[in-house]
């Protein structure tokens, strides 16, 4: 049955890592709240903050990158770009009174389901309690 | 044109609707604006239901069409095809992933998994009233393949990928060739015996001149994707030149002072530092193991070829693609697991098939004649707790094969099998005939109450309570108990790590799709083969290794290779050139035109990469994605934050 006091989190994740990991996931059937939508993009540092606030006035609780980390196939600098943009985003939240803390981030390589998984339950957790 | 959106909503058999409403979603989706219909289907995959898009879209009914089904890492290539085979441009059709994702990530909660796939399929409808027709770029492809592992199935790989005309690199981290079935005397089914075989395939693959052998080869690196990986090889050197002669290698063998434990035999032989596994075993050269040399200086006197001199080596390589045959390990039983490490004539059943090969006129084992053997069935394979739930597959066949070639060999053993259930599948049924008929003995037990080993008397005792006797407790006092072990993935070795393989639940590499896309990995271009997969037997390895030669090859068989036009595009209009986003860039894609009088930003197609990394570090939003423009994004943003 649908937990209505779930937290929806929008996931970006990544099509050639942390995607599959999610999909993983659900093979595995390691369950997380199903308030959980991802929208894959090709890398992490291709996410552009605009897309986090747009989550945030449309209703999202809460938004989590999935990120490359060092897996990423496009170069190593993924993980900085990646922390830049997250750090840019946490400012603009301030900027609008969103609590930063409902933006998180973390590298989910392409076999990392349980850690995805472990990130989903704690994030809705803390989301919960921050509604 | 406006868009006249079709929605397919696929059952999976049961694996979607039995979790989630699909029906529910089907009337959802029509109601959306630009969709004209909306269907459900037991398998969108099907012929049928391929055909049947197919005419929508011929019909003219549809002009642009949604998925929701199992994950697009396994079906968008199909779908893609759908609709370019009935004349659309694949980027007119969105994919909706609600198996993984949906029905058997929520399948604990039915209503939320519902729910979910109506929201997922909402945003694919919505993305894809954003779709429009691009065609595909062509990138330069390296037509070279690297193989990883010679044993049977890299090496029958490595040797396919030549014949087709591929340049072929074979590495092997041990120093001699054949993984396991090296290890192994005569083989089921054939008469001739591992080594036999693997000289076979060694020949095959000295004599073909596309194809480079390393030994002591290692990957440690990998950058790059389909059509285009760059690998780093570490080599370790063998100490010895090649072309050392016979005599003068076996007296610096004999004269090394060093004795370890000898892998090659199972640990139950000793080996010197200096060694081949046995003499006739490619290459031919011996190897030094600096684990273990003290470089004593004894072998140098004996042979001029030792040089200790060689250093390890690292090269780069270019490839299209990766083949991966890393094969797998024995399983090894826990101390005290059936009496393994507590008593001293309780062996696996890899060391019992070494045992068999080294001995000539009688058995013997810890200096004792074994007369009376009993075998244990499936232990590491089909445990009701823990990881290895899986039958290993080889290890009937290949007990029942051992013990008759035993029998064979040494005349008057007994045999004795401790069964869950003999699993002699197709041709091998004849092994189990054959030892029946010759009087083997065939026992058989739940899983639930294995067979015991215990010590009565210094004597090494099995006990079953038999099912075939209607439970009768059977007791055989063994002089030798031979653990059947199965197969587990192999703990070494960082390739995993590396190529960014993702392992099944039961830990061996996973295909994409074990009967649609068997070989594929979800890393483009890195393909799967052999018992690295999950337990086969020699011919299975074979096929697989088959199979994924020619997946490879179709990575690299041509000299460019169509990838997604997923390029970043630049706003004319709102750029202003600060050059942020060429800094932005790891390919260098990105350079300062003048258009018009007015500097602004230049994306080479065919160079860019589609990573996107330029687009958040544009102040003025100039950069667009294709296929994740900011509307399509938003959109899809904006359906799932609404909840119907």
């Amino acid at each position: 049955m649908v937990k209505k006091n779930n937290a929806r989190i929008l996931v970006f994740s990544t099509e050639k890592i942390s995607d599959p990991a999610i999909d993983m996931a659900g093979l595995l059937k390691l369950y997380y709240p199903s308030k959980v939508y991802t929208i894959a993009v090709p890398c992490s540092s291709a996410i552009k903050p605009r897309w986090i606030l747009h989550a945030f006035n449309q209703g999202f609780d809460g938004v989590f990158i999935a990120a490359d980390g060092s897996d990423c196939p496009y170069g190593e600098s993924c993980t900085a770009k990646t922390g830049i943009l997250v750090k840019q985003t946490h400012e603009l939240m301030k900027e609008k009174n969103i609590n930063p803390a409902r933006l998180k981030m973390a590298a989910i390589c392409s076999v990392c389901s349980e850690s995805f998984v472990k990130h989903m339950k704690s994030f809705n957790e803390a989301l919960q309690k921050g509604k | 044109m406006s868009k006249k959106i079709g929605v397919y909503i696929c059952r999976c058999g049961c694996n979607i609707s039995d979790y989630v409403d699909v029906e529910k979603v089907r009337a959802s989706a029509e109601k959306e604006a630009d969709v004209v219909l909306a269907k459900t289907m037991v398998f969108a995959c099907a012929d049928s239901s391929q055909k049947e898009i197919i005419n929508d879209i011929q019909n003219g009914v549809i002009n642009s069409f949604v998925i929701a089904s199992c994950s697009p890492k396994l079906h968008l290539p199909t779908f893609q095809a759908v609709a370019e085979r009935a004349g659309l441009n694949k980027y007119e059709y969105v994919h909706a992933n609600i198996r993984e994702q949906a029905s058997w990530a929520h399948s604990d909660d039915k209503e939320g998994a519902t729910a979910k796939a109506v929201q997922l399929v909402r945003a694919a409808i919505a993305k894809v009233r954003f779709a429009t027709a691009i065609e595909p770029i062509e990138i330069q492809t390296q037509q070279a393949v690297l193989v990883i592992g010679a044993g049977v199935a890299g090496m029958k790989a490595a040797t396919s990928l030549a014949k087709m005309g591929v340049k072929v690199y074979l590495i092997e981290k041990e120093h001699f060739i054949g993984g396991r079935v090296a290890q192994w005397d005569v083989l089921c089914l054939t008469e001739e015996t591992g080594k036999d075989l693997v000289t076979r395939f060694y020949n095959d693959v000295v004599m073909d001149k596309d194809i480079t052998l390393f030994t002591g080869a290692e990957l440690i690196e990998s950058s790059g994707s389909k059509g285009n990986f760059k690998v780093k090889i570490k080599i370790t050197p063998r100490y010895i030149k090649d072309f050392c002669e016979k005599e003068k290698m076996r007296r610096a063998i004999e004269v090394c002072p060093v004795e370890v434990i000898d892998d090659f035999n199972f640990s139950i032989t000793k080996r010197k530092a200096i060694y081949h596994n046995f003499p006739s075993q490619y290459p031919l050269v011996a190897v030094i193991d600096m684990k273990n040399c003290t470089r004593c200086g004894k072998c140098e006197k004996e042979c001029d070829k030792i040089d200790f001199s060689q250093k390890e080596k690292i090269i780069e390589i270019d490839v299209g693609s990766i083949l991966v045959a890393t094969g797998f390990d024995p399983y090894t039983p826990r101390k005290g697991e059936f009496g393994y490490e507590e008593y001293d004539n309780v062996i696996t059943l890899p060391q019992f098939k070494r045992l068999v090969a080294i001995n000539d006129k009688e058995l013997k084992w810890n200096g004792r004649q074994v007369k009376t053997i009993a075998y244990i069935y499936c232990v590491g394979s089909r445990q009701l707790e823990g990881e290895n739930k899986y039958c290993s597959r080889y290890c009937c066949s290949t007990t029942i094969c051992a013990a008759i070639k035993a029998g064979e060999k040494f005349h008057d053993l007994s045999h004795f099998h401790f069964t869950r259930g003999i699993r002699t599948y197709g041709k091998q049924e004849m092994f189990f005939y054959e030892a029946s008929k010759q009087g083997q003995v065939f026992l058989q037990s739940f899983e639930d109450e294995p067979p015991r080993v215990m010590r009565k008397n210094d004597r090494t005792i099995v006990c079953i309570n038999d099912i075939l006797t209607n439970r009768r407790e059977i007791e055989v006092d063994a002089d030798l108990v031979v653990l059947v072990t199965g197969m587990v993935p192999r703990s070494h070795g960082r390739i995993s790590e590396i190529l960014k393989l993702p392992r099944g639940r039961d830990r061996f590499f996973n295909e994409i799709h074990m009967k649609l896309r068997p070989v594929e990995t979800v890393i483009d271009g890195v393909t799967i083969a052999g018992a690295c997969q999950g337990p086969q037997n020699v011919v299975e390895a074979i096929n697989s290794a088959l199979s994924a030669a020619i997946k490879s090859y179709s990575f690299v068989s041509r000299d460019t290779l169509q990838v997604e036009p997923i390029v970043a595009e630049i706003d004319a209009g709102l750029c202003t050139w600060c050059g942020a986003c060429a800094k932005a860039c790891p390919f260098d894609a990105v350079t300062q035109i003048n258009l018009e009088g007015k500097e602004i930003a230049s994306v080479n197609m065919t160079v860019c990469k589609g990573c996107g990394m330029c687009l958040p570090v544009c102040p003025v939003n100039a950069i667009q994605l294709k296929t994740f423009s900011d509307d399509e994004v938003e959109k899809m943003i904006g359906v799932l934050a609404q909840e119907l």
